[in-house]
């Protein structure tokens, strides 16, 4: 009775999940008359339009994945090593960006740093695209931070970071030959969450006017039939590949070599 | 070396970075909602988000919320527990958790089309009950870009959140529970009326207070899918963005003030619960 109750919530939800995969991948195949042909995604591909955007975007997460590490990784490091107590007031900030709604931040930045402020990024493309990856940013902020933070728990930053300062190690060579190859994984797993976002993100690119993928499929989606749903395949394909490769990473990983404090 | 003033310069750039872009534009929406063009203060932008059209967008944007948050909660928990307690083999436990993964940042705009494809009007599903079934979804009043519409494809990314957050608080729930309730003769909803549930109602509640939030701000997906056509507030703010279409800003900053009020709500009950939650799970 029990077990079947179990079996009949997972089909429904299999049920629930596996349709509109079919029915996206179904519809996208269905460019031709008659037959199945990958027609639309020879047509998305071929688009200058996607190839642009795409790359656009992609770059823009390798940037905000720099950035990100640049921010986080010392910040999370320096907070366990010498301001634990401030530790659940950081942890907060970082939280932050899943209360407020992304769209009323980039509505402030639109307000805040337009040409007649003090800072008037959104003046040149280069500047509006430095905003989009601010933007970006503080998006993967809460996952960037929690993944980084868990991965630290699991090594002794004290006994690490005094054992490379009696040798005569400098803060920069702390940071980025010890910590930073320590927690990698976890960085690793940041970064493909933050992949993930980045690529399919609308609402930012959309109000600050850059030519990323997202409002470009929304673009497309409006005007067109059948490319949407081969767009929806592929950016489907690529948030897989973003999960699988965190798995993957966290499965390579070495086991820490020093005991465990926490 | 003076010690405590020194330490603190390791967080000026996190502290700097989340303050210029995170705290000081909201901050600038939540003044400007409480201000007159002049800068002179004012309750008038709050006072003046009460008229119709407006009011009908944030009851609907809430009504949707808490359907596809109470569903997803629903049904998230259902399959959460088949898996964890339903005695399902242990082989769908780890695929199921990476879909969720998955499925869970599966939002926005292919989201979108993925649900067009299928419940759309000529999707999969919506063709497949027509030619098969006789059954026409659109004579029977379902349109993919309505209330309904919404929520179901919502769920998409509610139900895996749910999976993902509330399977530890269930591998949580220690067997010594169980069997302590049974020696002294609880049946088996008597033990999850008892025990179980009010041992997990917090988390289950803080859970639900996440996803409601979590729809709440959705903007792509409802943008893709309906274009501008249902008045819902993320819908509204976005346009009123663009081109202004209140024809006054500060009544766009109170707009945008109202959705931080609705998702702080929802957050803090969260936090709150959360906190709770965890005292059982040491």
């Amino acid at each position: 009775m029990k077990r079947l109750a179990a079996w009949a919530a997972l089909a429904f939800g299999v049920l629930y999940f596996l349709l509109p995969l079919l029915g996206m991948t179904e519809f996208s195949l269905k460019m031709r008359r008659g037959v199945y042909s990958l027609d639309a995604y020879a047509k998305v591909l071929a688009d200058p339009r996607f190839q642009e955007t795409f790359s656009y975007s992609v770059i823009m997460a390798i940037f905000t994945i720099l950035f990100g590490v640049l921010l986080v990784v010392p910040t999370a490091y320096w907070v366990r090593l010498k301001l634990p107590r401030a530790r659940p007031y950081v942890e907060f900030l970082t939280l932050l960006p899943l209360v407020i709604p992304a769209i009323v931040v980039v509505f402030g930045y639109i307000r805040l740093y337009n040409t007649s402020s003090w800072l008037p990024l959104t003046g040149t493309a280069t500047g509006t695209n430095i905003l989009l990856m601010f933007g970006y940013a503080t998006l993967s902020l809460p996952y960037m931070y929690r993944a980084v933070d868990t991965g630290l728990r699991t090594i002794d930053v004290t006994t690490l970071t005094e054992a490379a300062q009696s040798l005569g190690a400098s803060w920069f060579t702390i940071l980025g030959r010890l910590i930073l190859p320590n927690v990698l994984v976890a960085v690793l797993s940041g970064a493909f969450v933050t992949l993930a976002i980045v690529i399919g993100e609308f609402t930012l690119a959309a109000l600050l006017n850059r030519p990323a993928f997202g409002p470009y499929m929304q673009l497309l989606g409006a005007n067109r039939a059948y490319e949407p749903a081969a767009l929806a395949v592929i950016a489907f394909g690529i948030t897989w590949a973003c999960m699988g490769l965190i798995q993957l990473v966290a499965r390579l990983a070495p086991k820490p070599a020093i005991p465990v404090k926490d | 070396m003076a010690r405590l003033p020194l330490h603190w310069l390791g967080l000026v750039p996190f502290l700097l970075f989340v303050t210029l872009f995170l705290l000081a534009p909201t901050m600038y929406i939540v003044v400007g909602a409480f201000r007159t063009i002049d800068g002179t203060f004012t309750f008038d932008n709050v006072i003046g988000l009460n008229t119709a059209s407006i009011r009908s967008a944030y009851w609907v944007s809430i009504k949707i919320s808490l359907a596809s948050a109470s569903l997803g909660c629903l049904i998230g928990f259902c399959m959460a527990a088949a898996m964890t307690l339903g005695g399902l083999p242990k082989a769908i436990r780890g695929p199921l958790l990476t879909f969720s993964g998955v499925a869970s940042n599966f939002a926005g705009v292919p989201l979108a089309f993925a649900f067009l494809a299928t419940l759309g009007p000529i999707g999969l599903v919506t063709v497949f009950l027509k030619t098969s079934l006789g059954i026409d979804l659109r004579m029977l009043g379902f349109n993919i870009l309505s209330f309904w519409g919404l929520t179901i494809t919502y769920l998409f990314f509610q139900i895996p959140l749910m999976i993902l957050i509330i399977t530890p608080a269930l591998d949580g729930l220690k067997r010594e529970w169980r069997e302590a309730a049974e020696i002294l003769g609880a049946t088996g909803p008597q033990y999850w009326r008892m025990v179980a549930f009010p041992i997990l109602f917090p988390a289950i509640l803080g859970t639900m207070a996440l996803l409601f939030a979590n729809s709440f701000g959705a903007v792509a997906t409802a943008i893709a899918l309906t274009g501008s056509s249902l008045n819902i507030v993320p819908i509204l703010l976005f346009a009123q963005i663009r081109g202004d279409v209140l024809g006054d800003p500060h009544l766009g900053y109170a707009l945008a003030f109202g959705m931080i009020v609705v998702t702080g709500i929802a957050n803090t009950i969260y936090i709150v619960l959360r906190a709770r939650s965890e005292r059982w799970q040491k």
